[in-house]
Protein backbone atom coordinates (compact mmCIF):
# COMPACT_ATOMS: atom_id res chain seq x y z
CA UNK A 1 0.00 0.00 0.00
CA UNK A 2 1.57 3.22 -1.31
CA UNK A 3 2.36 5.96 1.82
CA UNK A 4 -0.28 8.73 1.56
CA UNK A 5 -0.70 12.02 3.16
CA UNK A 6 -3.09 12.13 6.18
CA UNK A 7 -6.39 13.78 5.84
CA UNK A 8 -6.46 16.91 7.65
CA UNK A 9 -9.03 19.13 5.97
CA UNK A 10 -12.67 17.95 4.62
CA UNK A 11 -15.29 20.31 2.76
CA UNK A 12 -18.37 19.41 3.91
CA UNK A 13 -20.78 21.41 1.85
CA UNK A 14 -24.44 21.97 3.44
CA UNK A 15 -27.63 23.61 2.08
CA UNK A 16 -31.01 23.00 3.32
CA UNK A 17 -33.83 24.93 1.96
CA UNK A 18 -36.92 26.06 3.58
CA UNK A 19 -40.71 27.59 3.43
CA UNK A 20 -41.13 29.82 5.50
CA UNK A 21 -44.36 30.35 7.18
CA UNK A 22 -45.10 34.22 8.33
CA UNK A 23 -47.96 33.15 10.01
CA UNK A 24 -51.52 34.61 10.07
CA UNK A 25 -50.93 37.91 12.20
CA UNK A 26 -47.63 38.67 10.17
CA UNK A 27 -49.40 37.80 7.26
CA UNK A 28 -51.83 40.20 7.93
CA UNK A 29 -49.08 42.71 8.68
CA UNK A 30 -47.77 42.13 4.95
CA UNK A 31 -50.89 42.38 3.25
CA UNK A 32 -50.94 45.44 4.84
CA UNK A 33 -47.51 46.85 3.35
CA UNK A 34 -49.45 45.71 0.01
CA UNK A 35 -51.81 48.97 0.31
CA UNK A 36 -49.47 51.32 2.15
CA UNK A 37 -50.53 50.58 5.36
CA UNK A 38 -48.57 49.97 8.94
CA UNK A 39 -50.88 46.57 10.31
CA UNK A 40 -50.45 46.04 14.06
CA UNK A 41 -52.70 44.01 16.64
CA UNK A 42 -53.42 44.91 20.48
CA UNK A 43 -53.46 43.14 23.60
CA UNK A 44 -57.08 42.27 25.30
CA UNK A 45 -55.66 42.66 28.35
CA UNK A 46 -52.48 44.93 28.85
CA UNK A 47 -54.00 46.72 25.98
CA UNK A 48 -50.24 47.28 24.41
CA UNK A 49 -49.91 47.66 20.64
CA UNK A 50 -47.56 45.59 18.53
CA UNK A 51 -46.35 46.17 15.00
CA UNK A 52 -45.98 44.14 13.32
CA UNK A 53 -48.63 42.19 14.55
CA UNK A 54 -47.27 38.85 16.07
CA UNK A 55 -50.38 36.94 16.80
CA UNK A 56 -50.01 37.31 20.68
CA UNK A 57 -49.01 39.58 23.36
CA UNK A 58 -45.19 38.50 24.84
CA UNK A 59 -46.18 39.84 28.13
CA UNK A 60 -49.22 37.89 28.92
CA UNK A 61 -49.79 35.35 25.97
CA UNK A 62 -52.80 35.77 24.75
CA UNK A 63 -54.17 35.75 21.23
CA UNK A 64 -54.01 39.98 20.05
CA UNK A 65 -57.04 39.76 17.47
CA UNK A 66 -58.07 42.90 17.49
CA UNK A 67 -55.88 44.85 14.14
CA UNK A 68 -55.25 48.42 14.64
CA UNK A 69 -53.66 50.45 11.84
CA UNK A 70 -50.95 52.86 12.65
CA UNK A 71 -50.28 56.23 11.10
CA UNK A 72 -47.22 57.37 9.10
CA UNK A 73 -45.33 58.95 11.89
CA UNK A 74 -43.51 57.94 14.89
CA UNK A 75 -40.26 58.48 17.01
CA UNK A 76 -37.22 56.96 16.23
CA UNK A 77 -36.15 56.04 19.64
CA UNK A 78 -32.48 55.10 19.05
CA UNK A 79 -30.35 54.90 16.46
CA UNK A 80 -26.76 53.63 14.89
CA UNK A 81 -24.81 55.13 11.95
CA UNK A 82 -23.57 51.45 9.89
CA UNK A 83 -19.99 52.47 8.49
CA UNK A 84 -18.51 48.80 8.15
CA UNK A 85 -19.21 47.52 5.13
CA UNK A 86 -20.44 43.60 4.36
CA UNK A 87 -21.18 41.08 2.40
CA UNK A 88 -24.69 41.68 0.52
CA UNK A 89 -24.24 45.39 1.66
CA UNK A 90 -27.25 47.16 -0.40
CA UNK A 91 -27.17 50.66 0.79
CA UNK A 92 -23.72 52.39 0.87
CA UNK A 93 -22.25 53.16 3.93
CA UNK A 94 -22.48 55.19 5.66
CA UNK A 95 -26.19 54.86 6.62
CA UNK A 96 -28.36 55.39 9.76
CA UNK A 97 -30.58 52.43 11.32
CA UNK A 98 -33.31 53.31 13.45
CA UNK A 99 -35.76 52.02 15.72
CA UNK A 100 -39.23 53.71 14.71
CA UNK A 101 -41.75 53.89 17.31
CA UNK A 102 -45.00 54.50 15.25
CA UNK A 103 -47.56 56.51 17.11
CA UNK A 104 -49.27 54.86 19.01
CA UNK A 105 -47.24 51.71 18.70
CA UNK A 106 -45.88 50.10 21.80
CA UNK A 107 -43.00 47.94 20.43
CA UNK A 108 -40.59 49.84 17.82
CA UNK A 109 -38.99 48.37 14.67
CA UNK A 110 -35.89 48.52 12.68
CA UNK A 111 -36.36 50.98 9.78
CA UNK A 112 -33.87 53.18 6.80
CA UNK A 113 -33.31 56.41 8.08
CA UNK A 114 -32.39 59.17 5.11
CA UNK A 115 -32.79 63.01 4.14
CA UNK A 116 -30.48 63.48 6.76
CA UNK A 117 -26.80 64.04 7.76
CA UNK A 118 -25.05 61.66 9.45
CA UNK A 119 -24.34 64.25 11.88
CA UNK A 120 -27.50 66.12 12.62
CA UNK A 121 -29.11 62.34 13.87
CA UNK A 122 -30.50 62.24 17.81
CA UNK A 123 -32.43 60.09 19.27
CA UNK A 124 -36.59 61.17 20.03
CA UNK A 125 -36.50 62.96 16.21
CA UNK A 126 -39.94 62.54 15.00
CA UNK A 127 -40.11 61.06 11.41
CA UNK A 128 -42.55 59.69 8.56
CA UNK A 129 -42.49 57.44 6.35
CA UNK A 130 -41.62 57.76 2.66
CA UNK A 131 -43.41 55.14 1.06
CA UNK A 132 -42.72 53.81 -2.65
CA UNK A 133 -45.11 54.63 -5.39
CA UNK A 134 -48.10 52.21 -5.13
CA UNK A 135 -47.71 50.12 -8.18
CA UNK A 136 -43.80 49.13 -6.21
CA UNK A 137 -45.93 48.35 -2.91
CA UNK A 138 -45.59 44.21 -1.80
CA UNK A 139 -46.07 41.96 0.93
CA UNK A 140 -42.86 43.42 2.55
CA UNK A 141 -41.53 46.32 4.49
CA UNK A 142 -39.55 47.01 1.17
CA UNK A 143 -42.81 49.18 0.22
CA UNK A 144 -41.63 51.68 2.41
CA UNK A 145 -38.44 53.16 0.75
CA UNK A 146 -36.81 54.97 3.92
CA UNK A 147 -37.95 57.11 7.15
CA UNK A 148 -37.51 60.92 7.25
CA UNK A 149 -37.79 63.79 9.59
CA UNK A 150 -40.75 65.06 9.31
CA UNK A 151 -39.68 68.64 10.83
CA UNK A 152 -41.48 68.39 14.05
CA UNK A 153 -39.96 69.37 17.48
CA UNK A 154 -38.00 66.24 19.17
CA UNK A 155 -40.08 63.90 20.91
CA UNK A 156 -40.26 64.50 24.64
CA UNK A 157 -37.28 62.01 26.25
CA UNK A 158 -40.32 60.68 28.43
CA UNK A 159 -42.39 59.53 25.68
CA UNK A 160 -40.05 56.88 24.67
CA UNK A 161 -37.38 55.81 27.33
CA UNK A 162 -39.60 53.14 27.97
CA UNK A 163 -39.13 52.04 24.25
CA UNK A 164 -34.99 51.56 24.66
CA UNK B 1 -49.08 11.87 52.64
CA UNK B 2 -50.95 14.55 51.43
CA UNK B 3 -54.27 15.44 52.26
CA UNK B 4 -55.46 14.60 49.91
CA UNK B 5 -53.98 11.17 48.59
CA UNK B 6 -50.87 9.14 48.90
CA UNK B 7 -47.73 9.34 46.67
CA UNK B 8 -46.45 6.47 45.25
CA UNK B 9 -42.85 4.83 45.89
CA UNK B 10 -40.21 6.48 43.99
CA UNK B 11 -38.04 4.55 41.99
CA UNK B 12 -35.88 8.08 41.00
CA UNK B 13 -35.58 10.88 42.81
CA UNK B 14 -36.87 11.93 46.25
CA UNK B 15 -39.44 14.34 45.70
CA UNK B 16 -42.79 12.99 43.43
CA UNK B 17 -43.81 14.74 40.40
CA UNK B 18 -46.91 14.22 38.61
CA UNK B 19 -48.49 15.07 35.12
CA UNK B 20 -51.27 16.68 35.93
CA UNK B 21 -52.19 18.19 32.96
CA UNK B 22 -51.78 18.11 28.36
CA UNK B 23 -53.03 19.06 25.35
CA UNK B 24 -51.36 18.77 21.99
CA UNK B 25 -52.17 20.20 18.36
CA UNK B 26 -54.40 18.19 15.84
CA UNK B 27 -51.88 16.48 14.29
CA UNK B 28 -51.71 17.43 10.64
CA UNK B 29 -49.55 16.84 7.33
CA UNK B 30 -48.69 20.56 7.18
CA UNK B 31 -49.83 23.51 8.80
CA UNK B 32 -49.35 26.16 6.54
CA UNK B 33 -51.42 29.29 7.90
CA UNK B 34 -50.28 29.35 11.64
CA UNK B 35 -46.56 29.84 12.49
CA UNK B 36 -45.08 27.84 15.68
CA UNK B 37 -46.02 30.38 18.22
CA UNK B 38 -49.89 30.83 16.55
CA UNK B 39 -49.82 26.82 17.08
CA UNK B 40 -48.67 26.73 20.22
CA UNK B 41 -50.67 29.17 22.23
CA UNK B 42 -54.11 27.68 21.63
CA UNK B 43 -52.08 24.71 23.03
CA UNK B 44 -50.42 26.56 26.09
CA UNK B 45 -53.89 28.02 26.78
CA UNK B 46 -55.19 24.65 27.35
CA UNK B 47 -53.11 23.04 29.41
CA UNK B 48 -53.39 25.47 31.85
CA UNK B 49 -57.28 25.51 31.20
CA UNK B 50 -57.62 22.07 31.62
CA UNK B 51 -56.66 23.02 35.32
CA UNK B 52 -57.59 25.99 36.03
CA UNK B 53 -54.47 27.63 36.35
CA UNK B 54 -52.34 30.67 34.63
CA UNK B 55 -48.39 30.79 33.43
CA UNK B 56 -48.21 32.71 36.83
CA UNK B 57 -48.81 29.23 38.80
CA UNK B 58 -45.94 27.91 37.17
CA UNK B 59 -42.21 28.62 38.60
CA UNK B 60 -40.10 27.07 35.34
CA UNK B 61 -40.68 26.71 31.93
CA UNK B 62 -39.26 24.19 29.04
CA UNK B 63 -39.37 23.47 26.01
CA UNK B 64 -38.01 21.19 23.36
CA UNK B 65 -37.74 21.88 19.54
CA UNK B 66 -35.15 22.45 17.37
CA UNK B 67 -34.19 25.41 15.12
CA UNK B 68 -32.91 23.25 12.02
CA UNK B 69 -36.52 22.33 11.18
CA UNK B 70 -37.43 25.80 11.40
CA UNK B 71 -34.33 27.29 9.32
CA UNK B 72 -33.64 29.89 11.54
CA UNK B 73 -31.46 30.67 15.26
CA UNK B 74 -32.81 30.94 18.52
CA UNK B 75 -36.31 30.10 16.94
CA UNK B 76 -37.66 28.67 20.38
CA UNK B 77 -37.06 32.18 21.91
CA UNK B 78 -39.89 33.64 19.84
CA UNK B 79 -42.14 30.49 21.37
CA UNK B 80 -42.37 32.30 24.66
CA UNK B 81 -44.61 34.41 23.23
CA UNK B 82 -47.54 31.89 23.41
CA UNK B 83 -46.97 31.66 26.95
CA UNK B 84 -46.24 34.92 28.05
CA UNK B 85 -43.62 35.66 30.17
CA UNK B 86 -44.12 38.89 32.29
CA UNK B 87 -42.88 38.51 35.21
CA UNK B 88 -39.86 36.89 34.12
CA UNK B 89 -39.37 32.80 35.56
CA UNK B 90 -36.78 30.38 35.26
CA UNK B 91 -36.84 29.34 31.89
CA UNK B 92 -34.80 26.76 29.70
CA UNK B 93 -34.61 25.30 26.45
CA UNK B 94 -33.34 22.22 24.72
CA UNK B 95 -32.64 21.09 21.15
CA UNK B 96 -34.44 17.91 21.57
CA UNK B 97 -37.42 16.13 22.00
CA UNK B 98 -39.89 18.28 24.78
CA UNK B 99 -39.71 14.56 26.74
CA UNK B 100 -35.88 15.81 27.58
CA UNK B 101 -37.21 18.91 28.76
CA UNK B 102 -39.41 17.40 30.91
CA UNK B 103 -36.52 15.36 32.24
CA UNK B 104 -34.79 18.87 33.29
CA UNK B 105 -37.92 20.28 34.36
CA UNK B 106 -38.45 16.95 36.40
CA UNK B 107 -34.86 17.46 38.15
CA UNK B 108 -35.48 21.44 39.19
CA UNK B 109 -38.71 20.26 40.67
CA UNK B 110 -36.45 17.54 42.66
CA UNK B 111 -34.75 20.86 44.36
CA UNK B 112 -37.91 21.94 46.08
CA UNK B 113 -37.21 25.40 44.83
CA UNK B 114 -40.67 25.54 42.59
CA UNK B 115 -43.84 23.32 42.81
CA UNK B 116 -44.78 23.30 39.15
CA UNK B 117 -43.38 23.70 35.90
CA UNK B 118 -44.65 24.17 32.19
CA UNK B 119 -42.95 21.96 29.52
CA UNK B 120 -43.70 22.06 25.99
CA UNK B 121 -42.51 21.36 22.38
CA UNK B 122 -42.93 21.70 18.51
CA UNK B 123 -41.92 20.54 15.60
CA UNK B 124 -43.35 21.04 11.68
CA UNK B 125 -41.64 18.63 9.27
CA UNK B 126 -43.51 20.71 6.52
CA UNK B 127 -41.08 23.85 6.14
CA UNK B 128 -37.87 21.87 4.99
CA UNK B 129 -36.82 18.61 3.59
CA UNK B 130 -36.94 16.57 6.56
CA UNK B 131 -34.65 13.88 5.76
CA UNK B 132 -32.11 16.47 4.82
CA UNK B 133 -32.40 17.85 7.99
CA UNK B 134 -31.97 14.90 10.03
CA UNK B 135 -28.98 13.69 7.59
CA UNK B 136 -27.01 16.61 9.19
CA UNK B 137 -27.29 14.88 12.62
CA UNK B 138 -25.14 12.23 11.46
CA UNK B 139 -21.57 11.89 11.86
CA UNK B 140 -20.66 14.84 10.05
CA UNK B 141 -17.21 12.71 8.19
CA UNK B 142 -18.72 9.50 7.19
CA UNK B 143 -22.13 9.15 7.47
CA UNK B 144 -23.74 12.58 6.56
CA UNK B 145 -21.80 13.34 3.11
CA UNK B 146 -23.80 10.13 2.09
CA UNK B 147 -27.41 11.99 3.03
CA UNK B 148 -28.90 8.74 4.27
CA UNK B 149 -32.64 9.69 5.23
CA UNK B 150 -34.15 8.15 8.73
CA UNK B 151 -35.67 5.50 6.60
CA UNK B 152 -33.26 4.47 4.96
CA UNK B 153 -31.38 3.79 8.19
CA UNK B 154 -34.51 2.34 9.72
CA UNK B 155 -34.60 0.28 6.78
CA UNK B 156 -30.82 -1.17 7.51
CA UNK B 157 -32.07 -1.77 11.16
CA UNK B 158 -35.06 -3.85 9.74
CA UNK B 159 -32.73 -5.54 7.67
CA UNK B 160 -30.48 -6.42 10.48
CA UNK B 161 -33.33 -7.56 12.35
CA UNK B 162 -34.37 -9.90 9.00
CA UNK B 163 -30.58 -11.18 8.52
CA UNK B 164 -30.47 -12.27 12.46
CA UNK B 165 -33.57 -14.02 12.45
CA UNK B 166 -35.39 -11.46 14.23
CA UNK B 167 -39.17 -11.49 13.55
CA UNK B 168 -39.81 -8.32 10.75
CA UNK B 169 -42.79 -8.63 8.19
CA UNK B 170 -45.34 -10.13 9.88
CA UNK B 171 -44.65 -8.88 13.43
CA UNK B 172 -44.36 -5.10 12.15
CA UNK B 173 -47.38 -5.14 10.03
CA UNK B 174 -49.47 -6.74 12.94
CA UNK B 175 -47.95 -4.07 15.11
CA UNK B 176 -48.56 -1.53 12.61
CA UNK B 177 -52.09 -2.24 12.41
CA UNK B 178 -52.99 -2.92 15.54
CA UNK B 179 -51.27 0.91 16.16
CA UNK B 180 -53.34 2.88 13.15
CA UNK B 181 -56.51 1.04 14.63
CA UNK B 182 -56.28 2.10 17.87
CA UNK B 183 -55.63 5.53 16.53
CA UNK B 184 -59.52 5.53 15.43
CA UNK B 185 -60.07 6.23 18.67
CA UNK B 186 -57.17 9.18 19.24
CA UNK B 187 -59.09 12.94 17.95
CA UNK B 188 -55.44 13.53 17.46
CA UNK B 189 -54.16 10.76 15.31
CA UNK B 190 -53.28 11.77 11.72
CA UNK B 191 -53.16 8.36 10.13
CA UNK B 192 -55.85 6.06 11.39
CA UNK B 193 -57.54 2.60 9.60
CA UNK B 194 -58.39 -0.69 10.07
CA UNK B 195 -56.64 -2.79 7.67
CA UNK B 196 -56.10 -6.09 7.87
CA UNK B 197 -51.82 -7.54 8.34
CA UNK B 198 -52.40 -9.44 5.07
CA UNK B 199 -53.20 -6.25 2.91
CA UNK B 200 -50.54 -4.39 4.45
CA UNK B 201 -48.20 -6.99 3.41
CA UNK B 202 -48.78 -6.32 0.20
CA UNK B 203 -48.10 -2.81 0.05
CA UNK B 204 -44.88 -1.66 -1.93
CA UNK B 205 -41.84 -1.59 -0.10
CA UNK B 206 -41.05 2.03 0.48
CA UNK B 207 -37.25 1.29 1.35
CA UNK B 208 -36.99 -2.14 1.27
CA UNK B 209 -37.57 -4.20 3.62
CA UNK B 210 -40.09 -1.82 4.85
CA UNK B 211 -43.21 -1.46 3.36
CA UNK B 212 -45.16 2.28 3.40
CA UNK B 213 -47.08 0.63 6.85
CA UNK B 214 -43.98 0.30 8.71
CA UNK B 215 -43.65 3.96 8.62
CA UNK B 216 -44.10 6.89 10.59
CA UNK B 217 -45.49 10.00 8.53
CA UNK B 218 -44.76 13.69 8.62
CA UNK B 219 -46.75 15.44 10.84
CA UNK B 220 -46.33 19.64 11.93
CA UNK B 221 -47.57 19.23 16.16
CA UNK B 222 -46.76 20.87 19.10
CA UNK B 223 -48.02 19.80 22.82
CA UNK B 224 -47.79 20.50 26.31
CA UNK B 225 -47.51 19.19 29.66
CA UNK B 226 -47.72 20.68 33.00
CA UNK B 227 -45.84 19.36 35.96
CA UNK B 228 -46.60 19.64 39.59
CA UNK B 229 -44.87 17.90 42.81
CA UNK B 230 -45.90 16.76 46.05
CA UNK B 231 -49.41 18.39 47.47
CA UNK B 232 -49.75 20.66 44.24
CA UNK B 233 -49.93 17.40 41.96
CA UNK B 234 -53.51 17.04 44.34
CA UNK B 235 -54.52 20.79 44.32
CA UNK B 236 -55.14 20.78 40.28
CA UNK B 237 -55.60 16.72 39.79
CA UNK B 238 -57.56 13.99 41.10
CA UNK B 239 -55.46 11.48 39.91
CA UNK B 240 -51.92 12.94 39.42
CA UNK B 241 -49.75 10.65 37.42
CA UNK B 242 -46.80 10.37 39.30
CA UNK B 243 -43.58 9.68 37.44
CA UNK B 244 -41.86 7.16 39.89
CA UNK B 245 -38.99 6.69 37.60
CA UNK B 246 -37.39 8.59 34.92
CA UNK B 247 -33.98 7.60 33.31
CA UNK B 248 -32.28 8.20 29.91
CA UNK B 249 -29.30 7.02 27.98
CA UNK B 250 -27.11 7.36 25.07
CA UNK B 251 -25.20 5.08 22.62
CA UNK B 252 -22.63 6.44 20.45
CA UNK B 253 -22.87 8.40 17.16
CA UNK B 254 -21.64 6.31 15.12
CA UNK B 255 -24.93 4.17 13.30
CA UNK B 256 -22.46 1.38 12.10
CA UNK B 257 -20.47 0.63 15.53
CA UNK B 258 -23.81 -0.47 17.03
CA UNK B 259 -25.98 -3.38 17.19
CA UNK B 260 -28.94 -1.93 15.74
CA UNK B 261 -31.22 -5.31 16.32
CA UNK B 262 -31.31 -4.11 20.31
CA UNK B 263 -31.67 -1.04 22.16
CA UNK B 264 -28.88 -1.25 25.18
CA UNK B 265 -29.78 2.45 26.08
CA UNK B 266 -33.22 1.71 26.38
CA UNK B 267 -32.77 -1.47 28.44
CA UNK B 268 -30.51 0.58 31.20
CA UNK B 269 -32.81 3.46 31.41
CA UNK B 270 -35.74 0.77 31.95
CA UNK B 271 -33.60 -0.68 34.45
CA UNK B 272 -33.27 2.60 36.21
CA UNK B 273 -36.60 3.73 35.96
CA UNK B 274 -37.80 0.58 37.65
CA UNK B 275 -39.64 -0.58 34.66
CA UNK B 276 -40.08 -4.30 36.06
CA UNK B 277 -40.03 -3.96 39.51
CA UNK B 278 -44.04 -3.94 39.14
CA UNK B 279 -46.77 -4.86 36.83
CA UNK B 280 -46.82 -2.34 33.28
CA UNK B 281 -50.49 -1.79 31.95
CA UNK B 282 -49.81 0.28 29.18
CA UNK B 283 -46.67 1.43 27.12
CA UNK B 284 -46.66 4.59 24.66
CA UNK B 285 -43.18 3.75 22.73
CA UNK B 286 -41.47 6.44 20.98
CA UNK B 287 -41.29 4.12 17.73
CA UNK B 288 -41.44 5.86 14.61
CA UNK B 289 -41.00 2.94 12.77
CA UNK B 290 -42.94 -0.55 13.39
CA UNK B 291 -40.16 -2.65 13.89
CA UNK B 292 -38.45 -0.44 16.32
CA UNK B 293 -42.05 -1.18 18.68
CA UNK B 294 -40.50 -5.02 18.57
CA UNK B 295 -36.78 -3.84 19.94
CA UNK B 296 -38.37 -1.17 22.56
CA UNK B 297 -40.44 -3.90 24.05
CA UNK B 298 -37.92 -6.52 23.78
CA UNK B 299 -35.54 -3.90 25.75
CA UNK B 300 -37.77 -3.03 28.45
CA UNK B 301 -39.42 -6.61 29.20
CA UNK B 302 -42.59 -5.99 28.34
CA UNK B 303 -45.03 -9.05 28.56
CA UNK B 304 -47.96 -10.01 26.32
CA UNK B 305 -50.11 -8.92 29.32
CA UNK B 306 -48.97 -4.81 28.09
CA UNK B 307 -51.13 -3.15 26.11
CA UNK B 308 -48.88 -1.26 23.37
CA UNK B 309 -49.01 2.63 21.98
CA UNK B 310 -53.03 2.73 23.05
CA UNK B 311 -52.89 6.16 21.47
CA UNK B 312 -51.28 5.04 17.97
CA UNK B 313 -47.99 6.13 18.97
CA UNK B 314 -46.11 7.87 16.39
CA UNK B 315 -47.37 5.89 12.93
CA UNK B 316 -50.74 7.71 14.13
CA UNK B 317 -48.88 11.06 14.25
CA UNK B 318 -44.92 12.01 14.36
CA UNK B 319 -44.40 15.45 15.42
CA UNK B 320 -40.95 16.41 15.17
CA UNK B 321 -39.81 17.22 19.05
CA UNK B 322 -42.93 16.75 20.57
CA UNK B 323 -43.51 12.59 19.57
CA UNK B 324 -41.61 11.32 22.82
CA UNK B 325 -43.48 14.27 24.83
CA UNK B 326 -46.83 13.26 23.52
CA UNK B 327 -45.79 9.84 24.87
CA UNK B 328 -46.12 11.04 28.02
CA UNK B 329 -48.69 12.87 28.15
CA UNK B 330 -51.01 9.84 26.05
CA UNK B 331 -49.87 7.90 28.95
CA UNK B 332 -50.67 10.14 31.76
CA UNK B 333 -53.97 10.68 30.23
CA UNK B 334 -55.06 6.83 31.18
CA UNK B 335 -54.31 7.31 34.26
CA UNK B 336 -56.28 10.02 35.15
CA UNK B 337 -59.01 8.11 33.44
CA UNK B 338 -58.51 5.18 35.91
CA UNK B 339 -58.12 3.03 32.45
CA UNK B 340 -54.19 2.26 33.78
CA UNK B 341 -52.50 2.45 37.07
CA UNK B 342 -48.74 2.16 35.41
CA UNK B 343 -47.79 3.10 32.55
CA UNK B 344 -44.84 3.83 30.79
CA UNK B 345 -43.46 6.37 28.68
CA UNK B 346 -40.58 6.37 26.11
CA UNK B 347 -39.07 8.68 24.02
CA UNK B 348 -36.18 8.30 21.29
CA UNK B 349 -33.75 10.74 19.45
CA UNK B 350 -31.13 10.12 16.83
CA UNK B 351 -30.58 7.92 14.20
CA UNK B 352 -32.25 4.40 15.10
CA UNK B 353 -32.92 4.56 18.66
CA UNK B 354 -29.44 5.99 19.21
CA UNK B 355 -30.79 7.85 22.40
CA UNK B 356 -33.92 6.97 24.73
CA UNK B 357 -35.86 8.22 27.52
CA UNK B 358 -37.96 6.28 30.17
CA UNK B 359 -40.42 6.99 32.76
CA UNK B 360 -42.85 5.23 34.33
CA UNK B 361 -45.96 6.52 35.47
CA UNK B 362 -48.26 5.91 38.47
CA UNK B 363 -51.75 6.48 39.70
CA UNK B 364 -52.44 5.42 43.44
Amino acid sequence: MSEREPVTMMDATTRLEYVFTAGVAMSKNLHGYEQGKFIGQRCPKCKKVYVPSRGSCPTDGVATDEIVELPNTGTMTTYCVVNVPFAGQSIEIPYICGQILLDGANLSFMGLIQEIPIDEIRMGMRVEAVWEEPEKWGPTLASVKYFRPNGEPDADYDTYKEYL
Amino acid sequence: MSPKGSFPELTSGRRPVGVVSFAQYDNVRREDARNEVEMLLPVVTEVFGNIGITKDDVGFICSGSTDYLIGGPFSFVAALDAVGVWPPRAESHVEMDGAWALYEAWVLLQEGEIDAALVYAFGRSSMGDLSQVLAVQLDPYYLAPLWPDPTALAALQAQAMIDTGGGCGGACAAGARRSRKAALSNPKAQVAYDRSAEALLKEDYAVAPLRRHALPPLTDGCAAVVLAAGDKAYEWCERPAFITGIDHRIETHSVGARDLTVSPSTRVAGEKAGVGAKKVDIAELHAPFAHQELILSAALGLGDGVSLNPSGGALAANPMMSAGLIRIGEAAQRIWSGDADRAVAHATSGPCLQQNLVAVLEGV
